[in-house]
């Protein structure tokens, strides 16, 4: 009831306003202006006055003299947005509204690619999406071609391409099947951005063990633990050996060196011994028998 | 003749003080927004925090206080804000924004989930007062494009730009 109230009492004030006022100038505005470039506004009338340009980008104040030009240099307004002009004179006010658009040529360019380090050989493993701004960090709203590539270790440079749609693009790329350093660059003319993500290698393909009688005990060592592609896993990754007998059970954790995972069991006649990484489970010896 | 004028402008400024209500607010169905299914909390939370961003905005601007703009705003947005606020204490200027209607539109949510972007066509009064004393008061009907980002516990605006209708 209130902003009914409000509203209706605000429609016939605005409706009132032009009677209240003497119109002795007027404002010719630009329609549209290019954040950072020149631009003028034209007055009518004589006297003195104060023009007020507002928007939420940039705020400006100046004295002006009725009937002249009031010219603005490159950079007087880098904000691209609406903006209300306000011309105030001793016995008129003159209002109107035109719009700064972000410039045409893109300056930079905000690249967010996820994620910065990811298992090789992943569809659609890696995201990429672009931000486009010009000099004085306006969106670029126009619609804008944006290449991405995705390249550096072994295997093709993928190369892909996006429309902005309202200041954004964004595309997915897959990783490669080699561990290593990939360089992902966004480009938008002359506006480049680089993001370096790291390629670890995948799950494990291959995991199988033997064992030789140590003195007493019993070495086990597996063979290099790869992924599907061949990769070796990193140094570090937990091996576990299982061993089981009558009455009993061992567990030993072993953390890859070099790519291999050694340690020494019992040797009970008869236990069976496993392999596994994670999830993942590799061959099972029978001691006194390989199965 | 200025008589009429101050007239004018205090009713204006009492339009103001009263017309606290908050805005209608519309929001279109989203079918797709792009590469990340947008999830019915997410985009609420995300409405809420954008409304309460106008709301911050608009303190901020009346007050010429740029530290009112830390709870929702971070990035290119707050830096661009806060420098306007600054012209404005320099200049002697305050401006109070009052948006009555928001019609938004969610248009853009990443893959990875850490930026969303809004359409908002929005109606807002906007009074620019210079020394305490109102110049005019302007009814405004725009559209921006506003992008927002996940921080600890809320989204902020991180991009807010008006485009040309």
């Amino acid at each position: 009831m209130r902003s009914r109230f409000t509203f209706l009492l605000g429609a016939l004030v605005i409706t009132a306003m032009p009677l209240a006022l003497a119109q002795t100038g007027s404002l010719h505005l630009p329609g549209t202006v290019e954040a950072g470039s020149a631009f003028s506004i034209q007055s009518t009338g004589n006297g003195n006055a104060v023009l007020y340009i507002v928007g939420l980008g940039q705020v400006v104040k100046r004295k002006v003299q009725l009937g002249q030009t009031v010219s603005f240099a490159p950079g007087d307004l880098r904000s691209a947005g609406h903006y209300l002009a306000v011309l105030v004179g001793d016995s008129s006010t003159e209002n109107g509204a035109f719009d700064v658009t972000a410039a045409h040529q893109p300056g930079a360019l905000s690249f967010l690619a996820k994620p910065s380090r990811l298992a090789v050989d992943l569809h659609d493993g890696i995201s990429g999406v672009v931000y486009v701004f010009d000099a004085f960090q306006n969106l670029v709203l126009a619609t804008t071609q944006v290449s991405f590539q995705l390249s550096g270790v072994a295997g093709a440079t993928q190369t892909r391409t996006a429309l902005t749609h309202n200041g954004v693009a964004w595309t997915k790329m897959d990783s490669a099947a080699k561990e290593g350093s990939v360089q992902f660059v966004a480009r938008v003319g002359d506006a480049a951005s680089t993001r370096v993500m790291q390629l670890v290698p995948g799950n494990p393909c291959h995991l199988r063990m033997s064992a030789r009688p140590s003195g007493q005990r019993l070495a086990v060592e597996t063979e290099p633990v790869r992924d599907c592609n061949g990769n070796a896993l990193p140094d570090g990754t937990i091996v576990t050996f299982t061993e089981r007998y009558k009455g009993g059970e061992s567990t030993v954790d072993v953390p890859l060196k070099r790519g291999v995972a050694r340690t020494d069991m019992p040797a009970y006649g008869g236990a069976k011994i496993s392999v596994a990484t994670g999830v993942f489970v590799g061959n099972e010896i029978r001691w006194g028998g390989e199965r | 003749m200025k008589r009429p004028f101050v007239i004018v402008c205090s009713l204006f400024a009492a339009i103001f003080a009263l017309g606290s209500d908050p805005p209608a607010v519309r929001v279109e169905p989203t079918d797709s927004v792009g590469p990340r299914p947008l999830e019915k909390q997410t985009r609420t939370a995300v409405i809420r925090d954008y409304l309460q961003a106008w709301r911050g905005l608009s303190g901020a601007f009346e007050q010429n206080r740029a530290d009112l703009l830390d709870p929702d705003f971070v990035g290119a947005a707050k830096e661009k804000l806060a420098e306007t606020i600054r012209e404005q204490a320099t200049q002697g200027i305050r401006t109070r924004y009052r948006d009555s209607a928001h019609d938004l539109q969610v248009v853009f949510y990443s893959p990875e989930g850490l930026s969303i972007q809004l359409i908002d066509t929005v109606e807002y009064d906007v009074q620019i007062l210079d020394d305490d004393k109102v110049q005019t008061t302007q009814h405004v009907r725009a559209r921006y494009v506003a992008v927002l980002t996940p921080t600890e516990v809320r989204w902020k605006v991180r991009i807010f730009q008006a485009e040309p209708k």
